[in-house]
């Protein structure tokens, strides 16, 4: 089947078989930073954004996001490197694997909760999984970032 | 300023975060034959006919091989010093077949679909052998699992395959019967660690080709490049000399990745087919064919006078290798010699220990390494001593750890040189308010709360045997280009050893390059695991720059025209003591790049006679439902002595890295298999680790003491902190319900039936 995909807000036109997952059809055009760490919808590593909203392209049909508006952080790479950079002087990414869905998953956060409590933000993490950290870090990547973002848009109302 | 002991940025952080290509499958040319195997059925089984040739017809496959395609010489998957002591019980395709899942056939295509069409169309027919599945009945079973004439033992570790045994020995210092009787409180008890999958997050994964040379070039997810060398020459049969490793970014090892679980299949394909050839693992797959924690089963006998002072402890371990021996005989010898050392007022103690085969997949190395069994073995039969005796747990530590300054003579009669465990069960107690918790406090709503404490010690690196080298060179401009044999694998030692190099050499962090790891062209270096990165690699970086640094002011001796005594170094530039005169280490650098004889590099090698250990207290907080038995953990709390802190940041992370997965050994890791062998737990929907909801708070503070043979005094920290989490839970349980979990994992039934049967 033939479909088109917006993805990182170019347009794609590609012939497909019609049991291509997303994850297979994203690396295959580049996308190297969606890594797949399971085959049962576990880990949070596929992590991607179809039409803002965070999926696991890992069960997701290449075939469903026909029409659609896909992002990776190859398209994210100055949101990525904003909040990576809280990530990174927090030492939160240790192998680094699981950070593409992460910082995915991140950016959605922002945009769906308002100043999240910690129990809200673990809440919401909870289908990505790191075996390195140990998830503290993370977290207090997250709450720096957050903060800053705040105060950003507090002055500038 | 000082580069140690500051929260330095990982070098490749910012290419993680935005999540740039660089792991293996990222890398690899697209026309890499897909590689699959084809796993056994059965637990234990002789192939007796094998059809590939409807397979072979399959549009796109390239190659299938069997048992007859490949050398009939036993190696070892190990990552270990050669001569190694895990035995050469391997072929990369056997005709016996020891476990379910073990590889019948290799079979390389262009595409997924054909290799996967291919395997469901060769035909076997096997003859099934009654398998060995408990490991208590496993030494001089009737049925052996490796009787083959080629079956080979390298070193002195008491193996005998007529006997399904894989290691044995027994050391004894003082007359621990006669000191055990004469003790007032003495505590017998058994205790039994299962097999845990490290779970790192990138599955096993190698892509191979052949280069100009007609080399087999070998681009793996590995701990140990070196040794995989080694490994591939062995198994495929070629020299050394015709084969390059090259390690790229790694997503985690964990111990998983210092066995060669995945490079053997490619390679071969490689070689066989001169295409290039990639296997990456399903998390499936690397669930039931990899390389998990050693289960063992560990008696403990200790004996106390009536102060509660501990006496004499005789531990002996029983472990379970599996199928093939990778590192049976050298994991279990720390369930001992890391546990009883904590415990300086011992007179007399035995560890014996037996390492037997079975029918299911083959152990290997797990952070920890036999450490993190014995340790939940000893500090939980020291938790049941101090419940006899009615004494607080962290008051019968107190009057018992081992102090600076002491010998060890659990500890191959080391001397102890650093050593904070005093302040770090003090901090801890502060931490989590000890005093105001011990032991409990019904909560009033069916919960009870309750805290426990276990402390423990690993090594930095295998003393007299792990060795690494460094290599320095300055650049135009003064920059310095270092080269090593270490592996980050997402540890960050390419951070860490660059600040050592950086305070070495009085410049900054930014200034090093680093590269690593190729074989061809990096340093020799054991690999990373057993700690040895910042302590034995880390003393190769300190001996390198101290001969570079030589070599910079013999340069400097010449350019400014006076003895090299009289030349000083401020990492600007190279300057004489008695005038002043200086010349800056760009122009000097510069210079050396024209019509020059003296290369301002250098390369050193270090390897330690000894190993200290670093220590960690840790204390659990945990809320047990009184209805159910459920444990969720509230708060725990580690206090390191890692010596000197190289890296604030990294070692913060690695150590709450390490204590979650301590946690889920503790409360739900656990590899399952039916009676006929098969692996119930073979995904991350059965086999659950823990995710964020299920850490609690972890907190971690460091009391560092000074290690005179360290690099700045450092010692080692990536393995010591996954042991503590399962004997302090299980304390913090029966401080709270009075049950002695003596059987991992700590699950609510098991709690459960204790609270009911105890009654
Ligand atoms: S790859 Fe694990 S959830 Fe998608
Ligand atoms: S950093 Fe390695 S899995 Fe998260």
């Amino acid at each position: 089947m033939i479909i088109n995909i917006w993805l990182n807000g170019r347009q794609l036109t590609r012939e497909i078989e019609a049991d291509l997952l997303l994850i297979d059809f994203l690396r295959n055009n580049g996308c190297y930073s969606v890594k797949r760490g399971c085959e049962t919808s576990n880990c949070g590593l596929c992590s991607v954004l179809l039409e803002d909203k965070p999926v696991l392209s890992c069960s997701t049909l290449a075939a469903r996001a026909d029409g659609k508006h896909v992002y990776t952080l190859e398209g994210l790479q100055p949101q990525a490197e904003e909040f990576g950079s809280f990530m990174a002087d927090q030492g939160a990414e240790q192998c680094g694997f699981c950070s593409p869905g992460l910082v995915i998953s991140v950016l959605a956060m922002e945009k769906e909760l308002n100043n999240p409590s910690d129990e809200e933000i673990k809440e919401y993490l909870s289908g990505s999984l790191c075996r390195c950290s140990g998830y503290m870090s993370q977290l207090r990547a997250i709450k720096l970032y957050l903060d800053r973002k705040g105060a950003q848009e507090y002055e500038r109302n | 300023m000082s580069a140690i002991d500051q929260p330095v940025r990982k070098k490749d952080a910012m290419a993680l975060v935005t999540g740039k290509p660089v792991y293996t499958q990222d890398i690899a040319p697209k026309d890499c034959l897909v590689v699959k195997l084809l796993g056994s059925p059965h637990a234990h089984a002789l192939i007796k006919e094998i059809d590939i040739g409807p397979a072979l017809q399959v549009p796109g496959i390239e190659c299938i091989l069997t048992y007859k395609d490949v050398p009939d010489s036993r190696f070892t998957l190990a990552g270990q010093t050669y001569p190694e002591p895990s035995p050469y019980d391997r072929l990369i395709l056997d005709q016996r077949l020891r476990y379910v899942g073990d590889a019948v056939a290799i079979v390389a295509g262009e595409n997924e679909k054909a290799v996967e069409e291919a395997l469901d169309l060769i035909k076997v027919q096997y003859e099934v052998l009654q398998p060995v599945l408990d490991f208590r009945r496993a030494l001089d079973h009737e049925v052996i699992i490796h009787p083959e004439e080629n079956w080979k033992s390298l070193a002195p570790v008491g193996a005998d395959n007529r006997r399904n045994l894989c290691a044995s020995e027994e050391v004894e210092y003082g007359d621990v019967d006669q000191v055990i009787s004469e003790c007032e409180w003495i505590i017998e008890q058994t205790y039994h660690t299962k097999a845990n999958q490290q779970v790192m997050m990138e599955t096993f994964r190698t892509f191979t080709h052949l280069d100009t040379f007609g080399r087999l070039v070998c681009v793996s997810s590995t701990q140990v490049p070196f040794h995989v060398r080694r490994i591939l020459a062995n198994a495929i049969g070629i020299p050394k000399s015709q084969i390059r490793v090259i390690k790229p970014r790694i997503g985690g090892g964990f111990g998983a990745k210092q066995t060669a679980v995945s490079e053997i299949y490619p390679a071969i394909v490689t070689w066989k087919t001169g295409k290039p050839a990639m296997i990456i693992y399903t998390r499936r797959e690397s669930f039931t064919s990899s390389s998990p924690r050693h289960e063992m089963e560990i008696r403990v006998r200790l004996g106390a006078d009536k102060e509660g002072i501990i006496r004499g402890i005789d531990v002996y371990t029983l472990s379970n290798t599996g199928a093939y021996g990778e590192h049976g005989p050298t994991t279990v010898g720390l369930s001992g010699h890391k546990s009883i050392p904590l415990y300086g007022k011992v007179e007399a103690f035995r560890f014996g220990y037996d390492v037997v085969y079975t029918n299911v997949m083959s152990a290997g190395a797990y952070r920890g390494y036999g450490a993190t069994q014995g340790c939940f073995a000893v500090e939980s039969a020291v938790n049941e001593l101090a419940a006899k005796m009615q004494m607080d747990p962290v008051r019968i530590r107190e009057i018992n750890m081992v102090r600076q300054g002491q010998v060890m003579p659990a500890y191959y009669g080391e001397k102890l040189n650093s050593c904070a465990l005093d302040r770090c069960m003090a901090k801890a107690k502060a931490m989590i308010g000890w005093d105001d918790k011990y032991p409990c406090k019904d909560m009033g709503n069916g919960k009870i709360r309750s805290v426990g404490v276990a402390m423990t010690m690993q090594g930095s690196g295998i003393s007299g045997v792990d060795t690494a080298s460094v290599s320095i060179k300055v650049n135009d401009d003064g920059f310095y280009s270092m080269s090593i044999g270490a592996t980050d694998m997402g540890t960050g030692c390419d951070t860490s050893l660059a600040q050592i190099a950086a305070e070495c050499l009085d410049c900054s962090v930014e200034n090093i390059i680093v590269s690593g790891v190729d074989t061809d062209a990096s340093p020799y270096d054991t690999g990373s695991y057993a700690s040895s990165t910042a302590y034995v690699t880390g003393n190769a970086v300190v001996k390198t720059c101290a001969a570079l640094r030589q070599r910079i002011k013999a340069e400097g001796s010449a350019q400014l025209g006076c003895p090299v005594e009289d030349i000083e170094i401020d990492g600007e530039k190279v300057y004489r003591v008695d005038t002043d005169e200086s010349i800056s280490l760009k122009d000097l650098a510069n210079g050396a790049m024209c019509g020059n004889s003296n290369a301002l590099s250098a390369t050193e090698s270090f390897s330690s006679p000894v190993s200290p250990p670093p220590f960690v207290v840790g204390m659990a907080e945990v809320e047990i439902d009184k209805e159910t038995g459920k444990v969720d953990l509230i708060d725990y709390v580690a206090v390191v002595d890692c010596g000197t802190v190289i890296n604030t940041n990294l070692a913060r992370v690695q150590t709450e890295g390490g204590i979650a997965q301590g946690i889920g050994m503790a409360l739900y890791e656990d590899i399952k298999y039916t009676e006929k062998g098969q692996m119930v737990s073979n995904s991350l929907m059965q086999y659950k680790i823990p995710s964020r909801l299920d850490v609690g708070t972890i907190r971690v503070a460091f009391e560092s003491s000074y290690e005179p043979t360290g690099p700045f005094g450092a010692k080692s920290i990536g393995e010591v902190v996954i042991n503590t989490p399962s004997p302090a839970i299980a304390n913090a349980v029966y401080n709270g319900v009075h049950v002695n979990i003596r059987e991992l994992p700590i699950t609510a039934e098991k709690v459960y039936m204790g609270m009911h049967k105890e009654k």
